[in-house]
């Protein structure tokens, strides 16, 4: 059977995928950003997945005001790095896995989340960013990829507790699945950040540590705070946290009575850009 | 029923709702338009030309013409939508950003070096933080 062996949380700014790509990671603005990751590298290579579903949001890039579909699973085969409007990344095509992404899908539908099935998208640096950031210069993605995006630019966006109810639902879906593969499941964006008005700049190391301990220690606590203490506390993009609960979602201790994850990894650094940086690696007990 | 608003009380800040959405559906969707190469050189060779082929109302026009981030905001333009016109001119997204607050671009750079905006005094309208002003009804 499928097992989920960590989940993996990161920010994805832009301008972190920008500096990557025109090689400015080594620039003493950048280099504390990146140094934050140096970790994934050999840490990755000892607990390589067969599968990451990837948890991200699209910024007005494939989805328009046409339409944006509040919770998306990609179950294409392959997605392309999207043209954002200065020329599309230089980064390798994520390939997926179409027949888990079905299963899940079919799965999480079932467990009455009124998935959207996407087979056709560009994907957009909330999607590469993290995949730059933690597999670093590569000339392929060294595993599958499942995108999955969640609505958090239009809001109502949907809640903690139902990104972490999803989170459980996606757990539960992996564990059905018959082949004998390791599963990581990844939350992105956040954490502190406001990109519009007089507040823009906003950041707030506090909550947003606060945010990690709970995150690691109190997932079902913190999945009940409203849209409204994000927002206010974390920035009118901070909402993106939410899709962490998602993959917090998915960890043994919450779906399958497991123990406590361990922490593997914990970055938290202002600033990168307008934003600030977290990242957390937990592990499920083998 | 009208929208129930948490939100409204947080000061410099516009969430872009339903409503907002509804306002600014044209005016986003132009913005979505420069993500296409050819619609950017059109935009640029001719503003008020190309901006008159899309159903947004004047002020949302003369909002894109002075690159007032703010006033777009207020009318129902959303931030990551909006981008697409500062990509089309050049400008990074924290010029962007900081093209709003008031302060200068290398104002605003500092000031995030120096670890963000704080939150104090800047959580609700009335409290004495830096975000209160500018105000779009000031």
């Amino acid at each position: 059977m499928a097992r989920i062996t960590a989940s993996l949380y990161t920010s994805h700014i832009p301008a972190v995928g920008a500096a990557f790509d025109l090689g400015k990671t080594r620039e003493d603005y950048w280099k504390p950003v990146f140094a934050g990751y140096d970790f994934d590298k050999p840490w990755m290579k000892a607990h390589k997945p067969d599968v990451i579903v990837a948890v991200y949001n699209d910024h007005a890039t494939a989805f328009s005001l046409a339409m944006i579909p509040t919770f998306a699973i990609m179950t294409g085969p392959e997605f392309n790095p999207a043209d954002e409007g200065y020329g599309a990344r230089p980064v390798p095509t994520i390939i997926s896995d179409p027949e888990l992404a079905s299963h899940i899908a079919s799965e999480v539908i079932q467990q009455d989340f009124d998935l959207t099935m996407v087979n056709e998208i560009d994907v957009d640096h909330g999607l590469t960013v993290p995949l730059s950031c933690v597999f670093g210069e590569v000339e392929e993605w060294p595993c599958k990829i499942i995108p999955f995006a969640v609505n958090v630019v239009q809001h109502p966006v949907p809640s903690g507790a139902r990104c972490f109810a999803l989170g459980q639902a996606i757990g539960r879906a992996i564990m059905s699945y018959p082949d004998d593969i390791n599963v990581h499941i990844w939350g992105t964006g956040g954490m502190s950040h406001q990109l519009q008005g007089p507040r823009a700049g906003l950041i707030n190391k506090e909550w947003d540590n606060k945010f990690l301990d709970r995150l690691i220690d109190d997932p079902t606590g913190l999945s009940k705070t409203p849209n409204i203490e994000y927002v206010r506390e974390a920035g009118s993009e901070g909402i993106e946290l939410v899709m962490w609960l998602v993959a917090r979602g998915a960890m043994a201790d919450v779906v399958a009575g497991g123990p406590k994850p361990k922490v593997a990894h914990r970055f938290y650094h202002v600033p990168a850009s307008n934003t600030a940086v977290g990242h957390l690696i937990l592990e499920n007990a083998a | 029923m009208a929208l129930e608003k948490p939100y409204a009380d947080i000061p410099g800040t516009t969430v872009f709702d339903a409503e907002q959405s509804r306002k600014g559906y044209w005016l986003n969707q132009f913005c979505m338009s420069l993500m296409k190469p050819e619609n950017r050189d059109r935009f640029k060779a001719g503003e008020r030309a190309y901006l008159d082929e899309w159903k947004m109302t004047e002020e949302q026009k003369q909002a894109v013409l002075a690159r007032d981030l703010n006033r777009c905001i207020e009318l129902g333009g959303n931030i990551y939508f909006l981008s697409k016109i500062g990509a089309t001119d050049g400008k990074s997204f924290q010029q962007m950003a900081g093209s709003m607050t008031g302060m200068t671009e290398q104002e605003y750079r500092d000031m995030m070096i120096r670890g963000g905006r704080k939150i104090q005094g800047n959580r609700r309208i009335g409290e004495d933080g830096d975000a209160q002003r500018p105000r779009k009804d000031a």
